[in-house]
């Protein structure tokens, strides 16, 4: 069969669903692949490199769409392209299912499948084909690069002959993949970072991440993110006041605000108002990575930088993967490319649209002329985090109280034991003869101390113990040694074999041990 | 000679035996404690030649230098690889040698018995002792003489056929006889019901129809315990092998057979207890056998095993500062230390930090793998327990785990319904990176699924680990 990757129409999209790597690899499925003409030019990969990779470049649009099986391609296809779908084709794009009833009626009509690749679910042994997270990597990354771009001062704290530096604080709103990723670069920049997230267990990887999450005075238990799939919810009204008050605290302070807050099929929360923009400093700059939904600050305009009367910059663009085309084309081919090897299990070229799989399952918007959006819940869930329980910090007296209380009841343990071994003993004595009891003590004695050496042996030392131990135990000779003078014959065969398997363990443990201890060596 | 002198000996014998317990505690001081055995064992049997009921000098020596020799040679040759077996078959030899003791006793206690009231006192060592023992003693004697053939007994099968399994030559797999634990039951009722017979009559038969049964119960009992469970085994044999000795001490009257009895017997109690605490299982299940019945569906478990070659692992290599190694029985089959020894020098050498990192449990003896990491010259300070470097895996580059499986699986963790539940394992799935030398992508041992080989920071270096080290080696210089 054939991928075809055609030109993105949409006006500044410079991405591309395949790139020569990815071709490459798709050959290996199977697979034939062709490009329209200078689709990769934007990106930066010309129609040679592909030629040089096996790829058939063909002249238009049409001619691709026609000799093409399979369509990859990078953004929701326009009303033209949906036309040239037809039944025995297959469309592999972002294709927006929950805000494109239009689009999918006709994809539907044309009987063609489709798989939007925003709809792949989040699990792990789908993260590699999570088109998501690998272009939200991407904005994130440039959502610093871009407030650098318009940010007036460094990043990083200087000390310089010509004067002090100081260092820029940026606070990041939404802890995702996109947030994450913007305060890597924050933070390698020299930038103090702040993170906020309505998830709290996200924290340590805020800080794994070298910023500081801001923690809210505020008691609930908030949802936790892990069992919606990853994703934040919506929060309660106290807990959204109380989220506010904190950023209308720390407006005055930070000089860079990227905001990152999304919820899956909703408007972005509008969480930057009117007056914490007032309150920043003049030269600030709001990055705003929500606008395509409305944004989070309160004035951004979509697709534009907007400079308010206070002199605070806001940047809405929505095209932050596309403006770093070429990362973005061979992550999201890459992304592409995974699909299509779930999707051709037999490495043979052809198609396997496995409705039962999870993954492609959960991503097919329209299948044999079926809208089969949205997909029922993904069999396998990602696995939530336990919460972790927290060990209240014990005062001094507690803990004075908890030692005594483990004193008391070891020694209550030691008595009850001891007491008992007495009433054996003396339970014993009362029936034994004098001689019995003489040996009965040594040997309650020998166990005694026994307990109390082997406890101290190192445990890198137990293989020798075992051959020691096991050396000494042969001390059973002496039994055989102190009859062997008898006059019956039976008895000195016997006991001549016993002494004769004796001696073998003494000899061979002994030596076996010395071979092994000798080897033990300090660096 | 004098009998006051053979007790003197007996107890510096003894107090040597317990100093050489005792300096295990530590490498160098082990190296000492080793000779305080030696010195220890000689002074004993030199001063029971010289003692009151021996005979046959020339015989003794001659048994005693010829079962030295095999010994010698043995000790030797035996690999380090190969010490879980020796063990066992060392084992078997005590437990047969402490049969053959005790029915020594036996026949001499039948002579004495045999004899008219009052020639008794013209008889010399332990014929003597008997002949001095009240009616009430005679009954205590055949008790204990009872006992300790039935130990040795025990011990004997149960080390033939743990010395089968380790080398090999037996399936490892837990097998039952049909009507499992009921046939062991009936062979121990069969042998209490002997007890009583035999403390009656003093008859031969009891005594050689309840050895017949403690043959049965040894074989059975260990050929249903499976692989994983050897080293609580293998230590669990060793404490009988003790216990055997004392009860023939307390038969034979002789205090330095039970003191050193009770110290092996109470050493290897201990170490069985230390083995099971590693495995989060009661020494009973163990011994019963398989691991606990069916809990609940284990976790799914998603993602997908993924390979790496041995450029991947070099480079990973390359550029981390510290690495953790956890060994595992793996590694012992493939006789692959030398050459974990040789990547540990080579990294060692490019200022890297190295460790090891041993699960109490890994080999198929307590301490097992100390001993191939030490045969293969790995200095003893890098090598940690459990505790000392588990809380260290997040700091840690890269984990390699060579041919272990259970002891580093997550699930035991992670997983409620897991059999291994509970028990403690090393975290190296914490660490940045895990690569996981194994030969295939079956399950371990104990038949558990490792969620460790699907984690997204694991990667799979398939291949027998000897063959895979090998390749590594030719791409680190």
């Amino acid at each position: 069969m054939k991928i075809g990757v055609p030109k993105e129409l949409f006006e500044g999209e410079n991405r591309v669903a395949m790139t020569p790597e990815s071709a490459l690899m798709l050959q290996k499925l199977g697979y034939e692949c062709v490009i329209e003409t200078k689709a990769g030019l934007a990106a930066g990969f010309a129609d040679k490199l592909y030629k040089d990779a096996g790829v058939e470049v063909v002249k238009t649009a049409a001619a691709l769409w026609k000799a093409a099986d399979i369509i990859a391609k990078v953004r929701q296809p326009n009303d033209t392209e949906l036309k040239r779908l037809s039944a025995d084709k297959t469309l592999i794009s972002f294709f927006n299912p929950g805000g494109n009833e239009d689009g999918m009626e006709k994809a539907k009509k044309s009987g063609a499948n489709v798989i939007a690749m925003e709809m792949v679910p989040r699990i792990s042994r789908a993260q590699k084909m999570d088109a998501l997270s690998s272009m939200a990597n991407i904005a994130g990354y440039r959502a610093v690069i871009e407030a650098g771009n318009n940010f007036g001062r460094f990043f990083t704290g200087q000390v310089t002959a010509a004067g002090k530096v100081p260092p820029a604080k940026v606070l990041v709103v939404g802890a995702g993949v996109a947030g994450l990723a913007a305060i890597g670069t924050s933070t390698s920049l020299g930038a103090i970072t702040y993170a906020f997230d309505v998830r709290p267990e996200v924290a340590e990887q805020v800080e794994s991440m070298g910023a500081e999450f801001v923690y809210l005075d505020f008691e609930e238990d908030q949802a936790d993110g892990a069992a919606s799939g990853g994703y934040a919810s919506v929060s309660s009204p106290e807990f959204r006041e109380a989220q506010l008050a904190k950023f209308r605290e720390l407006a005055p302070e930070v000089d860079i605000v990227i905001t990152t807050a999304l919820i899956p099929n909703r408007e972005a929360p509008k969480l930057w108002l009117k007056d914490m923009i007032a309150a920043m400093k003049p030269g600030s700059v709001i990055v705003d990575l929500a606008a395509e939904k409305g944004g989070n600050a309160e004035g951004t305009v979509m697709d534009e930088k907007i400079v308010t009367d206070n002199g605070v910059t806001i940047v809405g663009y929505t095209d932050f993967p596309s403006r770093m085309a070429q990362q973005a084309s061979s992550l999201y081919a890459n992304n592409i490319r995974h699909m299509m090897t779930d999707l051709t299990p037999e490495k043979d070229g052809q198609i396997n649209h496995d409705m039962e799989d999870d993954v492609i399952r959960g991503a097919t918007v329209t299948y044999q002329g079926e809208i089969t959006f949205p997909p029922p819940p993904p069999k396998v869930q990602a696995i939530a985090a336990k919460p972790k329980e927290v060990v209240p910090e014990l005062t001094a007296e507690e803990k004075r109280a908890q030692e005594v209380a483990e004193f008391k009841a070891q020694t209550k343990q030691q008595v009850t034991l001891l007491a008992i071994g007495a009433v054996l003993l003396l339970g014993v004595g009362l029936v034994a003869p004098a001689s019995f009891m003489q040996h009965f003590i040594v040997f309650v004695l020998s166990v005694f101390i026994g307990f109390q050496v082997i406890w101290n042996v190192a445990h890198s030392l137990h293989t020798p113990l075992m051959a020691v131990t096991n050396a000494i135990s042969s001390i059973i000779i002496l039994g055989a040694l102190m009859q062997i003078g008898s006059s019956s014959f039976l008895v000195i065969l016997l006991a001549a074999l016993s002494i004769f398997m004796a001696g073998i363990n003494i000899f061979g443990g002994f030596l076996v041990t010395r071979r092994m201890l000798a080897m033990f060596q300090k660096s | 000679m004098e009998f006051g002198f053979t007790t003197a000996a007996y107890v510096v014998a003894a107090v040597l035996f317990i100093l050489s317990l005792g300096g295990l505690s530590g490498q160098e001081s082990a190296k000492r404690a080793v000779w305080y055995g030696i010195v220890g064992m000689a002074l004993a049997v030199a001063a029971t030649l010289v003692g009151p009921g021996a005979g046959y000098w020339l015989l003794s020596i001659l048994m005693i230098a010829g079962g030295g020799m095999i010994g010698y040679v043995v000790a030797q040759r035996v690999q380090m690889t190969e010490m879980p077996q020796l063990v066992a078959a060392m084992h078997s030899l005590v437990g047969l040698a402490a049969v053959f003791v005790g029915y020594i006793a036996h026949i001499e206690l039948a002579n004495v018995l045999a004899m008219p009231h009052g020639a008794g006192d013209a008889l010399d060592g332990f014929a003597a002792l008997l002949a001095h023992k009240t009616p009430v003693e005679q009954s205590i004697l055949r008790v204990e003489l009872f006992l300790g053939i039935f130990i040795g007994a025990v011990t004997f099968t149960g080390s033939v056929v743990a010395y089968g399994k380790l080398a090999g030559k037996v399936s490892s797999a837990a097998t039952k006889l049909p009507g499992g634990h009921m046939l062991n039951a009936a062979a121990a009722i069969i042998s209490v019901l002997c007890l009583i017979w035999y403390f009656n009559t003093g008859g031969f038969l009891p005594l050689f129809v309840m050895t017949l049964a403690a043959f049965f119960i040894g074989y059975h009992l260990i050929m249903g315990i499976g692989g994983a469970d050897m080293p609580v085994v293998v230590s669990m044999l060793n404490s009988y092998s003790g216990w055997a000795a004392a009860a023939i001490g307390f038969s034979l009257g002789n205090d330095l057979l039970i003191v050193v009895g009770a110290l092996v017997g109470s050493s290897g109690a201990i170490l069985s207890y230390i083995m099971c605490k590693a495995m989060n299982r009661s020494f009973v299940s163990v011994i019963l056998g398989g691991f606990g019945g069916e809990t609940g569906p284990a976790m799914e478990i998603d993602g997908e095993q993924i390979a790496i070659d041995a450029d991947g692992v070099a480079t990973a290599l390359e550029e981390a500062d510290s690495v953790v190694i956890i060994p595992g029985y793996g590694m012992a089959v493939a006789q692959a230390q030398q050459n974990v020894a040789e990547l540990t020098r080579r990294l060692r050498d490019k200022g890297k930090t190295v460790r090891f990192a041993i699960h109490p449990v890994a080999g198929r003896l307590p301490g097992h793998m100390n001993v191939l990491l030490a045969e293969a010259k790995v200095p003893y300070d890098i090598v940690l327990e459990m505790d000392e470097i588990n809380d260290d895996f997040p700091e840690t580059d890269v984990a390699i785990v060579i041919g272990s499986n259970d002891i580093v699986n997550p699930a035991a963790q992670e997983d409620p319904n897991s059999p291994i539940a509970g028990m403690p394992v090393l975290e190296c799935w914490k660490a940045k990176q895990v690569f996981v030398s194994k030969r295939g992508q079956g399950t371990g041992y104990s038949g558990i699924e490792n969620p460790l080989f699907f984690k997204e920071n694991t990667r799979m270096f398939y291949g027998d680990a000897k063959a895979s080290l090998d390749t590594l080696l030719t791409k680190i210089t």
